[in-house]
């Protein structure tokens, strides 16, 4: 069978499942993405706050994700989770047997808790790009700090870190192939199940690849679009 | 005699050993223009600073339309005890920085309306036309969709006082507004600070223009390593100085 | 907690750190080259020279790893062409697959540290190199390759510790290096917890050494950077 069969969105074609496993590829990498968003803001927080406590617990967080294999993380999640299950299972419920999680979910926040130590660098960055002179100005007109947070700082901090953040988010992208050892059919499994199925394991892992890289390109743009719009009036006209 | 709108009691102020004021009392009047000058490292900015509490004085009081600031002491530091005032007497004093401090990431007209619509939650619509009004009248009206980033400094610190004034402040604090533009710059921002002393603002303003303080101020007070030095009308003090170190101070100045 | 456990966790473990480092150490080393290639490549202006060279940087760093060792592994094997080559000794071994994987990969992440490196020789340095009279070759070896490498290196030694933790994915084409044996270990005793974490500690301990190694480097390297010493007044103490 020719190539573009084997591709292709006939009866003997894969095509179909690539695309849905793109579709899940991306669904958990976005996933995680946003549960890195949420972590690495109360990290980069926790950085900067007066804390001695939470600064050493942010700075540990970061410090081990960034020394400690993604893959690991991953294993750890999935089977620690697991095991905590069984027992919980077995324990609470008082069934039997190994309860395995469910892989997307611990897959999504494996992610997250991997991606949210590189935004929680990327936060705080931005946070210490802000010009201290704006923020007195908000100071100096009464704003109270969680109106200045949402007003001023928020938006400014989210402008400076775009760039960074879709750096993050392409990491994340990529790492979500690894989400592949917990089972969950992602693109890295179809194509993998696909190649064995039809011996053709070159043709799918290449097709995998170049869905990686649209799936890269159209993102890259749309963070390109982003960071433009919110640098507006950072440009001389 | 108007009332006092806003007055300073012995205010004192220190950074690590340096003293920066060392009991500054000064009542402002409506309508006084008063001009704070000195040379640099004497304490008029911090001073401006600790009436809206940028800066906390260390002691003292400050007294805004009647209304005391409550301190207290926390952990060895000095601090204002109710947060929320502080935030209430801030959006009464309009303050105007040395460096304009625009948002950048608001048109010149969203940092307009900014701190009335969410500080002082009036209507959007009446802030917008009351920001059109002080755009219009310093002068940069067709700039109002504008970023900050895109205007001369001339023009960036006359939105940056449209923006002070559209908090209907009580009093307006001037942080030498004039300091960091380019020459050619500074007499349009001058005008329009002279146009609001003729309106009869209160205004504090700290300034190194001498010749504009002489022609606008109401009062000025010389400060001198954190003491006022000396004050008094401009006509009486300039042309004759009470002290050997204001003269010298004047002179000096004359030649730059 | 068990600490018999964990010791023997460790023991059993530790065998693979060998493993992990040569997996870093081959492909980090050919990986230059092909950095310092690519990068060459990038810079030379001639568009049949930058473009392949973008590509190559484009495809490999906007793809995953482990598609690309799937590739090689999986991929590679079913061509005739390649079972019937020279190079077939090599490609049938996991163990090459990996590290062929991992030099082409880090190739292209370096490529762009030392491109970055190269571009940051402030011009005017150059030029002052040029009016002292230096042929281009004793420019490139006494002024931009020392500026290069001292700007590179911060970016270069992320990039190692990127591959440290990137050799991991070894595991997955069975390679017992540390996370295959930490893998191993923990489906044989089920305590994925305890052994994940041992596993997860001894890279902590290498990327440790490793970061403060390239910082002693780094400080070595750059004395220009350094707080002036306090010796001159000794110096004038022994003129005295």
């Amino acid at each position: 069978m020719a190539w573009y069969d084997l591709l292709g969105f006939g009866p003997k074609g894969w095509g179909l499942q690539l695309l849905i496993a793109a579709g899940m590829t991306l669904a958990v990498a976005t996933c995680g993405a946003i549960i890195g968003l949420m972590i690495g803001t109360l990290a980069a927080w926790a950085k900067l706050s007066r804390s001695l406590v939470a600064r050493l617990c942010a700075d540990a967080y970061t410090t081990i994700l960034r020394g400690v294999p993604d893959l690991l993380v991953i294993y750890l999640f999935y089977f620690g989770g697991s095991l905590v299950l069984t027992y919980v299972s077995s324990h609470v419920l008082g069934t039997s047997g190994f309860v395995s999680v469910p892989a997307f979910a611990i897959g999504a926040l494996a992610l997250g808790v991997c991606n949210g130590g590189y935004q929680a660098e990327v936060l705080r960055g931005a946070y210490l790009a802000l010009s201290k002179g704006e923020i007195e100005a908000a100071r100096a007109v009464g704003m109270s700090p969680l109106l200045m947070f949402r007003r001023i700082i928020g938006p400014q901090v989210l402008r400076y870190a775009i760039p960074g953040l879709g750096n993050c988010w392409q990491l994340c992208l990529k790492e979500s192939a690894l989400v592949t050892v917990t089972g969950l059919v992602e693109l890295l499994r179809q194509s993998n199940v696909a190649g064995r199925s039809t011996r053709e394991p070159f043709l799918f892992f290449s097709a995998a690849a170049i869905l990686y890289l649209v799936i890269t390109i159209v993102s890259g743009q749309i963070f390109e679009r982003a960071e433009k719009r919110a640098m507006r009036g950072m440009r001389r006209a | 005699m108007p009332d006092i709108a806003v007055e300073t009691r012995n205010l004192s102020k220190r950074f690590g050993s340096n003293e920066v004021l060392k009991g500054i009392s000064l009542a402002a009047h409506e309508g006084d223009v008063i001009s704070i000058i000195g040379a640099s490292g004497s304490g008029k900015s911090t001073f401006l600073r600790c009436i809206n509490f940028l800066e906390t004085p260390d002691s003292g009081d400050v007294i805004v339309a009647g209304e005391k600031v409550e301190m207290r002491q926390r952990g060895g530091r000095v601090e204002p005890a109710d947060r929320q005032q502080i935030d209430r007497i801030r959006s009464s004093l309009g303050m105007v920085f040395q460096n304009f401090n625009l948002w950048s990431h608001m048109t010149i007209l969203e940092n307009i309306i900014e701190a009335p619509i969410h500080v002082q939650k009036r209507p959007r619509a009446e802030a917008i036309e009351e920001a059109e009004a002080f755009l219009a009248k310093v002068g940069i009206a067709e700039k109002r969709d504008h970023y900050p980033a895109h205007l001369s400094g001339g023009q960036q610190q006359r939105a940056a006082i449209a923006r002070a004034l559209a908090m209907r402040p009580a009093v307006m604090l001037f942080d030498e507004p004039t300091s960091a533009l380019d020459p050619e710059l500074v007499g349009e921002v001058l005008r329009v600070i002279r146009a609001l002393a003729e309106e009869g603002r209160t205004m504090l303003l700290v300034t190194h223009e001498m010749k504009f303080a002489r022609e606008v101020s109401s009062r000025a007070i010389f400060l001198h390593q954190g003491r006022i030095e000396c004050e008094g009308a401009p006509r009486d003090i300039f042309t004759r100085p009470p002290n050997e170190r204001f003269a010298q101070f004047i002179a000096n100045s004359a030649m730059h | 907690m068990d600490i018999a456990f964990l010791w023997s966790t460790l023991l059993a473990i530790l065998p693979g750190v060998p493993t992990t480092l040569k997996l870093t150490a081959i492909s980090v080393f050919i990986g230059l080259f092909l950095a310092l290639a690519l990068a060459a490549m990038r810079l030379s202006g001639h568009p049949l020279l930058v473009l392949p060279a973008r590509a190559y940087v484009f495809v490999f760093r906007g793809t995953p790893l482990l598609v690309q060792i799937y590739l090689i592994y999986y991929g590679l094997a079913q061509f005739s062409v390649v079972r019937e080559s020279l190079l077939w000794p090599f490609l049938r071994e996991a163990y090459w697959c990996a590290i062929l994987a991992l030099t082409l990969n880090t190739g292209a992440y370096a490529s762009e540290i030392v491109r970055g490196g190269l571009q940051s020789v402030p011009f005017g340095q150059i030029e002052a190199a040029r009016a002292a009279g230096m042929s281009r070759l004793v420019m490139f070896r006494r002024i931009v390759a020392p500026l290069a490498i001292r700007q590179a290196l911060p970016g270069y030694s992320n990039e190692l510790i990127l591959m440290i933790k990137s050799t991991s994915l070894a595991s997955i084409i069975t390679i017992f290096e540390i996370s295959g044996l930490a893998y191993k270990v923990a489906s044989e005793t089920y305590r994925y917890i305890e052994v994940f974490f041992v596993a997860g500690l001894i890279y902590l301990s290498l990327n440790f050494a490793i970061t403060r190694a390239i910082q002693a480097l780094e400080h070595w390297l750059s004395p220009h950077l350094r707080p002036a010493p306090a010796t001159p007044l000794l110096n004038e103490l022994k003129a005295v």
